[in-house]
């Protein structure tokens, strides 16, 4: 095991974000803060309560999901297309690395980076609402169970990708939407039964749910099945990182 | 001298369906320069990065120190140092990081004293803290370099290293170059400017539509096909060669005010002397005369061209 490239990787990558701090701090921060006055204060008064929650409380653990989800998503596939657009990939690809210790190095720095802003988002929502931590071991569980799931999901975006379009088009047009739509802003026992079947298929519910839960033991779908669902993602990244280097997908000619 | 770097049957068709090398046997041996030359889309790049680790070969093998680059990648990846062709680097690191991060990413212990005689050797001392898009294209080339020394490698693959390197700088990298070989490093670069090759390489290899047409040392390429010509200014111009000189390979140039005679250098009993006697008793004065010796560079064309 090469434990010094995994660690000149993953220091690279810390430093690229360390040279972007404020754009990679404070824009989420600021549009977390937004959401809370739009959501929590305007809605928040007419929606006063879900399920013994207050609204805005409700929807914290949705918005760091949010954060998380995103941000993982852009900053692995931006960390490995990034080289590949330069060409400075040679470098990796020449080194004395397993396709193993490539992965940890992005996919660890990328996960690392946005489980911070995660806790900053969760440290700026305590701010506005009282916070209640049932379970504070799950949390983090879930926390970095799905920062690494879709770092390594943006990792295979990164790998993917042909264009920077691209690159922005999953997280805008899929993350997003999926994240809107899976129970970050209310509960999925809200909507007509039709409704709540065809949100069964966003993968997004069962990580707010399960994420949820572990705050207010509140859960749309089973904790269990939260986190099954979750690992099973995780399953399926590893096994797409896993087919690209064995073929050398996008890497190598 | 045992060979460092062995390569058999290598063959690389690339995605496309393009031939990019045929099958190639060639061995590197421990501690030489080998120069290799070729027109441009030959496969000097294909063939290096195979070797590296970049390209996946399509057929046969390669082995660095006896271990295979497929299934001891580690092994032979340690081994080697590459000075990529294309200048590639991170514009917003700066000078130090970037060399280091290559150390640390070929599993090296941190050496800041190395890293700083390796940036003062190829005078980047100066601009290490310096973000790489703030460097000329020379400097980046010279980081490049750097990156490929950083981690000590046995083995050096130099891509075309002197492109936009300019002639006071490109002597200092050919002095480190040579310094590096007196060490122990095999260096294997592929150039366009044969004068560099000639000055530099122990052996040269041509390559060209992916396939290696000849391996020579260099001493003695440039003696079986260096063509030597002796330039005879006449006195008076001449109609004709006049039949006693017949056994001669002459031709008349600058109409009929010179006489060319062209002999290998290995012809051994070369004749000039005899010609010049036999020049005489012909009745044919010269005023002056003047000996050349082909370059590289024309018995590399010469043997492209030659090829159909
Ligand atoms: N990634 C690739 N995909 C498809 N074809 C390629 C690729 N890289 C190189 N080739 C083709 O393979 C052939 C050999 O290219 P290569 O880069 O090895 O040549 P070269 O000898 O290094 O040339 P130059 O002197 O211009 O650097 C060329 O015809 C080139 O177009
Ligand atoms: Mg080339």
């Amino acid at each position: 095991m090469n434990l010094r490239a995994i660690g000149a990787i993953y220091a690279f990558e810390l430093a690229r974000t360390r040279r972007t701090l404020v754009q990679s701090i404070v824009a989420p921060v600021l549009s977390t803060s937004l959401y809370f006055v739009v959501f929590g204060a305007a809605i928040g008064t007419r929606i006063t309560e879900i399920e013994g929650v207050s609204y805005g409380a409700f929807i914290v653990p949705g918005l760091v999901m949010l954060t998380l989800l995103t941000q993982s998503v852009t900053n692995a596939s931006f960390g490995i297309y990034f080289p590949r657009f330069t060409g400075t990939i040679y470098e990796i690809l020449s080194a004395p690395v397993s396709a193993f210790e490539i992965v940890v190095g992005y996919v660890g720095a990328a996960a690392t980076k946005s489980i911070i802003l995660g806790l900053i988002i969760l440290a700026t929502a305590a701010l506005f609402v009282p916070l209640r931590i049932a379970h504070p071991a799950w949390m983090l569980a879930f926390l970095v169970l799905t920062a690494v799931t879709f770092s390594l999901f943006g990792f295979v975006l990164g790998l993917w990708a042909d264009g920077f379009e691209q690159l922005q088009f999953v997280p805008l047009l899929i993350i997003t939407p999926l994240t809107f739509l899976g129970g970050t802003f209310y509960s999925v026992s809200v909507l007509p039964p039709l409704w709540q079947t065809v949100t069964l298929f966003n993968p997004v519910v069962y990580l707010v749910s399960g994420f949820r839960w572990s705050f207010y033991e509140i859960a749309d779908v089973r904790v269990g099945v939260s986190l099954a669902m979750t690992g099973l993602f995780l399953l399926a990244c590893l096994a797409a990182v896993w087919w690209v280097f064995k073929t050398g997908y996008r890497l190598k000619t | 001298m045992s060979s460092i770097i062995s390569i058999r049957g290598l063959s690389k068709t690339y995605a496309g369906g393009l031939r990019a090398l045929g099958r190639i046997d060639l061995e590197i041996r421990r501690g030489e320069i080998f120069a290799l030359l070729g027109p441009n889309g030959a496969g000097k790049t294909t063939l290096i990065n195979i070797i590296c680790g970049i390209v996946t070969p399509s057929q046969g093998t390669v082995t660095v120190d006896g271990h295979d680059i497929v299934k001891h990648y580690r092994a032979t990846r340690a081994l080697i140092g590459l000075v990529p062709q294309e200048l590639t680097t991170n514009a917003f690191e700066n000078v130090w990081a970037t060399v280091s991060f290559t150390r640390g990413l070929f599993g090296r212990p941190a050496d800041p004293a190395l890293i700083e005689k390796v940036l003062r050797e190829l005078s980047l001392w100066d601009r290490r803290d310096s973000m790489i898009m703030t460097l000329s294209g020379g400097m980046k080339r010279r980081v490049l370099i750097a990156k490929a020394l950083a981690h000590e490698p046995k083995v050096l693959f130099l891509d075309e290293p002197t492109a936009g390197v300019d002639v006071e700088l490109r002597q200092g990298m050919w002095q480190a170059v040579r310094e590096l070989r007196d060490s122990g490093v095999t260096i294997i670069l592929t150039t366009h400017y044969i004068e560099e090759a000639e000055l530099m390489a122990d052996r040269i290899g041509v390559i060209s539509k992916g396939e290696i047409i000849l391996v020579e040392e260099k001493a003695e390429l440039m003696r079986k096909l260096g063509k030597k010509e002796l330039t005879l200014q006449l006195a008076e111009p001449l109609g004709a060669i006049p039949p006693q000189l017949a056994a001669y390979r002459l031709t008349l140039a600058a109409g009929g005010r010179e006489l060319v005679y062209t002999y290998d250098a290995q012809a051994g009993r070369g004749g000039i002397a005899g010609l010049l006697r036999d020049l005489g008793a012909a009745g044919i004065a010269c005023r002056d005369l003047h000996t050349t010796q082909s370059s590289l560079e024309d018995i590399f064309v010469d043997l492209v061209h030659e090829k159909p």
